[in-house]
């Protein structure tokens, strides 16, 4: 057990407890009660004072943190405000929907941004390697959201090629599931593939500068083979950096994109609760998104060790 | 207020209009499935609002009984397709000379989804469980009941604790579903009632199915699965539509894109008339508005035709009070008090604030950032600052100016039907404290039909002349379908979805 898996593990439970008070302070102030919303427009004040007591909301703020704080250790969200059911099972379910959809968007990510930052990076005096460049520009420039809805215009409503929309679970209609997850996976993989594209390109640019590149040519290997057999590994270790920061901001893109293809995972589902003040409901997910990512970050730390032998057991 | 101040749509619907209209053009050949039996079977609605939850009992929110009430629950009585009262489970009713006593006479050879007889017991039993276990504060319609008795299997008295029509108007919303006596008990996600549709699945977030009741009593349905699909986003039921995925859109959100749907061969637009007034609301409790002059002035400088073209598309209807062409107490009010600017000016002065601020405080709905835009300039012209607040939508509008009634002036949708006694109550957001309103709604519930039109007429223009708030206008009810889909209601007059008229043809 080295100093370096400790001092990682150590900064990942400290980062989710701050992470927990954050997410759990910031609710506590957003104004409007959760009684008040779930009861509708006409109730009576004492079926709010009621239903206040139900949830636990007329305790003071540190019981109701400490409360939810005991319940999310042992995997216990609570029960949604509004619809009185527990959260964890809820979440879990829309979770596996946005985890598709992410997972579909980071590896079309990547087969378009190794390739395409390599070129740019192999070629980026001439015109090829330019050209891509810019489109990789442009792809940073334009939201997920945006080539979303130009996706849905142009290969749904105008060619009738995919639907515009929708989720099947692959169990039900396997065939279904892909042609509906094509869209938005390619809009909001392509927005990252173009963002990652950039770091692919400067890695392998600096891989090409190394002496170790020089002695793998004059051994006699081609440019393109040194750089498959001995540039990339070395590349890969700043690239799946980014691709763990990048996780982050496709849960996010997910969201919006879920919205724009009607797909019910965790982005309509935290959107729901924050219109319908479901706090409990809403920290939960919000919980689970900070999980994933520190969780993910903490993985590609540990993954440097297994990518970069040097850093085995260093401090 | 219910689904549609729900039409809560961000930034990506106003990018996504922008950009969509430009490509409807397309000529495409749609392989509509006409001849595939399921097809003609099944049906696919485009809807707004998802139900939280299956359990009107216990949850708000007009989205549960829209899909559920006629469809999967029904009552002794429903609202016809022309807002009048008329039987379902009841066969007829008769009303006591003193119009307390009220006995139905019910159908014979009702089941419930779940097996069991549908007797009087059980409408004694639904309509006693209002008090007892209902949590909404609907549950209040109710309250006038006395007791209510299975006096044979088939005979329903209700004694009433005074006379009330509005009790039996009640009796068609979702306080007057029928429930089983042993089928109470998973309402959330099991719901057990006598209509011709039973749940057959709900995916959260996405669909809600229904299927044909096999044992259903009266005429069957011809389609045999309707399912309920739920849209975030306008723009996505729209192209949903366009690209076969669904075959309603239940609700136009953006009449402005009705233009992609104008060829006949493949689409159907219906147009007809809500329970959505869109009020200019008034705080009437809050100086200077609380000199009528002022209020008056206020209705005269708004130009509302303006504003229905401007937020609407010119789609809706002028109404002038607060009651829609379905009430059977509705009167055109709405050239009482036209755009007159110079009249406005001449009020103002007379009530001695020539010049005015006031904080038009409206929910971050789009309709109501819409016409609030609209409504500012056209009080800017007789001398009236509007200062525009956006509140989020329920929690903080709800909580700021529906609760404390910290406003001067508010834009929202009562969507609610014949909600206009509302203004009978001086705690309501609007402060309208008015005993001759009060008075009159009194004796309308407790009157006979006649009396009760009679009196309602009154109340309505009562509140127009008296300027207690200005009827923007009423919202359309604008559907979109494929021409195959027959017998969508054309006029929204309950609180229920209707399908029970719904059929697909084969052409």
């Amino acid at each position: 057990m080295s100093h370096r898996f400790l001092t990682r593990t150590g900064v990942f439970v400290a980062s989710l407890a701050v992470a927990s008070v954050v997410v759990f302070g910031f609710l506590a102030v957003l104004p409007g009660d959760p009684a008040r919303v779930a009861l509708g427009v006409n109730a009576t004040p004492e079926a709010v004072a009621q239903l206040q007591k139900e949830f636990g909301t007329d305790r003071p703020l540190f019981a109701q943190y400490l409360g939810w704080m005991r319940g999310l250790v042992v995997g216990d969200f609570g029960r949604s405000y509004v619809t009185r059911e527990a959260i964890g099972p809820q979440v879990i379910d829309r979770l596996g929907v946005t985890l598709w959809l992410v997972g579909a968007a980071m590896v079309i990510a990547l087969l378009v941004a190794v390739p395409a930052g390599t070129v740019m990076a192999v070629r980026h005096r001439r015109l090829s390697g330019l050209v891509l460049s810019a489109f990789s520009q442009l792809g940073i420039a334009v939201p997920a959201f945006l080539t979303g809805v130009l996706a849905v215009a142009f290969f749904a409503v105008r060619l009738d090629w995919l639907p515009s929309g929708g989720y099947t679970p692959p169990a039900e209609d396997p065939v279904e599931f892909v042609r509906q997850l094509v869209l938005p996976a390619t809009a909001l993989g392509l927005a990252q593939a173009a963002i990652l594209a950039r770091y692919v390109r400067s890695a392998v640019l600096d891989v090409l500068r190394e002496d170790y590149l020089r002695t793998a040519r004059a051994k006699g290997l081609t440019p393109t083979r040194a750089l498959l057999r001995h540039g990339l590994r070395n590349a890969a270790i700043p690239v799946s950096t980014v691709l763990g920061l990048q996780l982050a901001t496709l849960l996010v893109g997910a969201i919006v994109v879920e919205r724009v293809f009607v797909i019910p995972g965790l982005g309509s589902l935290l959107l729901d609760g924050v219109a319908n003040r479901d706090l409990l409901l809403v920290q939960g997910v919000v919980m689970v998104l900070v999980i994933a990512v520190l969780v993910v970050n903490y993985a590609v730390e540990l993954l440097y060790a297994a990518i970069d032998p040097r850093l085995r057991g260093t401090r | 207020m219910g689904s549609i101040p729900r039409r809560a749509a961000i930034l990506i619907s106003v990018a996504a209009l922008t950009l969509i209209p430009a490509c409807s053009a397309g000529s495409r050949t749609t392989g509509q499935q006409s001849q595939d039996p399921d097809k003609v079977n099944s049906l696919e609605v485009g809807m707004i609002a998802e139900p939280a939850s299956l359990d009107f009992t216990r949850n708000d929110g007009a989205a549960i009984p829209q899909a559920l009430l006629v469809n999967v629950y029904e009552g002794l009585v429903k609202l016809d397709a022309n807002g009048e009262i008329v039987p379902l489970l009841a066969t007829k009713w008769q009303v006591s000379p003193d119009r307390r006593t009220y006995t139905f006479t019910l159908h014979k050879d009702v089941t419930f989804s779940d097996g069991k007889p549908f007797t009087a017991e059980d409408a004694a039993f639904s309509i006693n469980r209002v008090k007892t276990d209902w949590t909404t504060s609907l549950k209040a319609g109710m309250d006038v009941v006395d007791t209510a008795e299975a006096t044979s299997p088939t005979i329903l008295t209700v004694k009433l604790k005074r006379p009330s029509n509005s009790w039996l108007f009640a009796m068609t919303t979702r306080i007057g579903a029928m429930f089983s006596r042993t089928g109470v008990a998973e309402l959330a996600t099991k719901p057990i009632g006598t209509g011709p549709y039973v749940l057959d699945r709900w995916t959260r977030g996405n669909a809600l199915v229904l299927k044909a009741n096999p044992r259903y009593w009266g005429r069957k349905p011809t389609v045999r699965t309707v399912t309920l699909r739920y849209f975030k986003d306008p723009t996505a039921m729209n192209n949903a539509l366009r690209t076969g995925g669904i075959d309603v859109v239940s609700t136009v959100q953006t009449p402005e894109t009705l233009s992609e749907f104008k060829d006949k061969s493949k689409y159907h637009i219906i147009e007809g008339t809500t329970n959505g007034e869109v009020v200019l609301s008034f705080n009437n409790s809050k100086a200077p508005l609380t000199d009528r002059r002022v209020r008056l002035a206020l209705r005269y400088a708004i130009d509302r035709k303006a504003v229905l073209d401007t937020a609407w598309a010119g789609h809706g209807t002028l109404i002038g009070s607060m009651v829609p062409p379905t009430d059977p107490w509705y009167e055109d009010l709405s050239t009482r008090y036209p755009h007159d600017p110079a009249q406005a000016k001449r009020l103002l002065a007379a009530a001695g604030v020539p010049k005015l601020t006031l904080r038009l405080r409206i929910p971050n709905l789009p309709y109501a950032v819409a016409i609030a835009q609209v409504v500012k300039s056209q009080l800017a012209e007789v001398g009236v600052t509007a200062q525009i607040d956006v509140l989020e939508f329920p929690a903080r509008w709800l909580d700021e100016v529906y609760t404390k009634a910290d406003y001067d002036l508010s834009i929202i949708a009562h969507v609610e039907p014949r909600d206009i006694t509302s203004w009978g109550n001086p705690t309501y957001y609007w402060r309208y404290d008015n005993k001759q309103v009060q008075d009159l709604l009194a004796r309308a519930d407790a009157g006979t039909p006649q009396q009760q039109v009679a009196a309602m007429k009154q109340v309505a223009r009562t509140l127009s002349d008296d300027a207690a708030a200005d009827w923007l206008f009423l919202f359309p009810n604008l559907m979109v379908a494929r021409p195959q889909v027959k017998g969508l209601p054309t006029n929204v007059v309950s609180e229920a979805f209707d399908l029970t008229a719904v059929s697909v043809s084969t052409s």
